[in-house]
């Protein structure tokens, strides 16, 4: 085994997703994913509704459905292939190793056991440890996840909580064992506006805490810039843009990325300043086979655009799947 | 340039404060609590608890013994005495005490229903659990042997219940016993489709999926988070069946197949007895079918009831 830091935790090479049966017309919801996870590193995944960032996670984690799925590429985890391990290698890992926190904490938490069991099960499956010693490490979990009381809370049923106070649980849970790498799927989109960054800042403290690397997937630009060192935003299945988060706020290239930048709020635009939205929806796509997928939306199209396929290029500082990316330091819709 | 960055969030959350019942409450309490309030349950759960009490406490509610015909000297081939200040309801056409008769014949359907509806939940709920289970689990011995319980449960529901019933009562001879493993045998395919559909659809909730992303064992995420969270809809069906199970101990003793011995009173068989005297003597028949009737109601409201407490939709 080599040292910790020679090679990437996680590594997915050329990861496809594609739905529907053998022979029948296939859609792939991912096609040519690669991104690269060091060890304690934070990387995103950005992108639309539909783009493909939970089918990405699934495939990592192992869990998309038997049938009806077919997944090339290969996913390396500390440099072994997670698509050739039995479904056994793969549920001693999960948890444990890999662990995810899932969009909605209304419904991913079991309605019919308490907070206590559900916490103390994955400790009890993976750890070596006693039950007695697993609730004494679930009392402490929920008191480091910012839950008051929780001795008491340890006794109650989700349907008790509330959703910010259930994905501080499901945090927790995620958290038990100290896996390596956590896969954030949109942890807190589901919560009040009020919630999100409190429990944002629950996650990354405890992220940090534990040395955990995050795969952070998220449509909120803002979520990553707190939280993030490197940035993959994806269209329709695909990368488009990949690089520092520094240099992608600063200089975004691909205009989906410039889009996305523009369309959010900013804390140095003036109040009321109108925010500009991409225009169209993601839907309204072309196949990557034969043309660029956002050319439909896109202001910089050219004719190159809907003739064929723009392929993903390291351009000195990023990689970059676009045939007339915006100029450097050219900031659509940040007008000043 | 700045970069955004979200608002930076301290202090307390206004909603950690507990969301909607107060601490230690399960899921079945809070349940019960929407129960208490729903008048169709309490109609139910009146019903059923009368039912209960009489059946229990028959001896405390009559000086007399059922099926003691010590009256057949008052009764004639064309009169059945009426109420008097000694019998409250009047006597039987074999001269016992009506009111006897229907106390003691409440206590027969009690015991004749649960344990029938014990005998098909626990059968019922063996089955379905196996069948989801392995389809849940998967692969090949899984879905063999889903497959090869199902066609099992198939067959037993294509026989309508009270023709299999019948069957067994037959097969098995007059004795009590029979009544009851008919009417429970009749019930098993009912719980093990409905529990097997229940666990197959909780298997696709989100968390099963975050179950699995835990690296929890098969086995335990069927038996741990999918059984249990499968049970309602068993529960609500084990009330309704209990009407089902007393209509029909009434209907195989109407068709004779129900309990021989003549000294227990059962619904059933007054209502075969009333028979023959119904123009004399109408309350023979209507009281204990309105019994029958009232008890089944009784079972039905509160299993209805129960169904809509735990409906998830209706929560909050
Ligand atoms: N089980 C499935 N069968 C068929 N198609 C699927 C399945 N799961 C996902 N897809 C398709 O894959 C595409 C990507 O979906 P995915 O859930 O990954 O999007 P997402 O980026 O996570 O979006 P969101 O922000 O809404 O969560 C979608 O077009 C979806 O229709
Ligand atoms: S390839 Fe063309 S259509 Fe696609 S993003 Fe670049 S400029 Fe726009
Ligand atoms: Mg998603």
């Amino acid at each position: 085994m080599t040292g910790a830091h020679d090679q990437p935790l996680l590594s997915v090479r050329d990861l496809s997703v594609r739905f529907g049966l053998k022979g029948q017309r296939q859609v792939a919801a991912v096609d040519e994913v690669s991104l690269d996870i060091w060890p304690g590193q934070h990387v995103a995944l950005v992108g639309e509704s539909g783009s493909g960032k939970s089918v990405t996670s699934l495939a990592v984690m192992g869990l998309l459905p038997d049938r009806g799925v077919e997944v090339g590429g290969e996913v390396l985890y500390r440099g072994e292939d997670l698509l050739t391990k039995s479904p056994k290698e793969m549920a001693g890992l999960r948890g444990s190793e890999i662990a995810m926190v899932f969009q909605d904490p209304m419904t991913s938490l079991n309605p019919v056991i308490t907070v206590g069991v559900q916490l103390t099960e994955v400790l009890l499956r993976h750890l070596q440890v006693s039950k007695a010693e697993a609730r004494e490490r679930a009392v402490e979990l929920l008191g480091r996840v910012g839950i008051p009381d929780p001795a008491r809370r340890l006794r109650e049923y989700p349907h008790q909580l509330s959703g910010g106070m259930r994905q501080r649980v499901l945090i927790a849970i995620a958290l038990a064992c100290e896996p390596k790498l956590l896969i954030a799927d949109e942890p807190t989109t589901a919560l009040d506006v009020t919630i999100q960054a409190q429990v944002l800042e629950v996650l990354k403290d405890l992220v940090a805490d534990t040395d955990a690397a995050l795969l952070m997937i998220t449509h909120d630009l803002g979520v990553v810039a707190g939280l993030c060192d490197d940035v993959n935003v994806m269209y329709s299945g695909r990368i488009v843009e990949s690089t520092n988060r520094n240099r992608l706020f600063a200089n975004p290239r691909h205009p989906y990325t410039g889009g996305l930048l523009a369309s959010i709020p900013r804390l140095d635009s003036p109040r009321g300043a109108p925010l500009t939205p991409i225009p169209g929806s993601p839907t309204q796509t072309l196949p990557w086979t034969s043309a660029c997928a956002f050319a439909p939306r896109c202001g910089n199209r050219v004719e190159a655009c809907t003739e064929r396929a723009p392929a993903l290029e390291a351009t000195g500082d990023r990689d970059l799947r676009c045939f007339n990316p915006l100029a450097d330091a050219d900031l659509t819709g940040a007008a000043r | 340039m700045t970069i955004p960055l979200p608002p930076s969030g301290a202090g307390t959350d206004p909603l950690l404060t507990t969301a909607d019942d107060a601490p230690g409450v399960s899921l079945w309490r809070a349940a019960w609590r929407r129960l208490r309030r729903n008048p169709t349950a309490i109609v139910g759960a009146v019903i059923v608890a009368a039912f209960i009490l009489v059946a229990l406490l028959a001896p405390l509610l009559t000086p007399y013994e059922p099926g003691s015909a010590r009256w057949s000297g008052q009764v004639t081939p064309t009169s059945v005495p009426g109420p008097s200040p000694e019998h409250l309801l009047g006597l039987d056409r074999f001269g016992s005490d009506l009111f006897t008769q229907l106390v003691y014949g409440a206590r027969q359907s009690l015991v004749y229903g649960v344990v029938a509806t014990a005998i098909g939940l626990t059968a019922g709920t063996a089955l379905g659990t196996l069948a989801g289970g392995a389809a849940s689990v998967g692969g090949r011995i899984g879905g063999w042997v889903d497959n090869a319980v199902m066609r099992l449960v198939d067959i037993m529901l294509s026989v309508p219940s009270l023709l299999l019933a019948v069957s067994i009562a037959a097969v098995l001879g007059q004795n009590p016993y029979a009544v009851m493993i008919a009417i429970g045998v009749a019930q098993v395919p009912i719980f093990a489709r409905l529990l097997r559909g229940s666990m197959l659809s909780q298997g696709r909730s989100d968390y099963v999926l975050a179950a699995e992303a835990l690296g929890l064992r098969k086995r335990r995420i069927v038996m741990g988070h999918v059984l249990p969270n499968s049970l309602g809809p068993t529960v609500v069906q084990a009330t309704l069946n209990l009407a089902v199970a007393i209509i029909e101990v009434a209907a195989l003793s109407f068709l004779g197949l129900g309990q021989p011995d003549p000294a227990v009173a059962e619904w059933g068989r007054m209502l075969v007895a009333a028979q023959d005297r119904f123009e004399a003597a109408p309350q023979l028949a209507l009281l204990p079918g309105g019994a029958i009737a009232i008890t089944a109601l009784g079972f039905t409201l509160f299993g209805e009831a129960l169904r809509e407490a735990l409906d998830p939709r209706s929560r909050r």
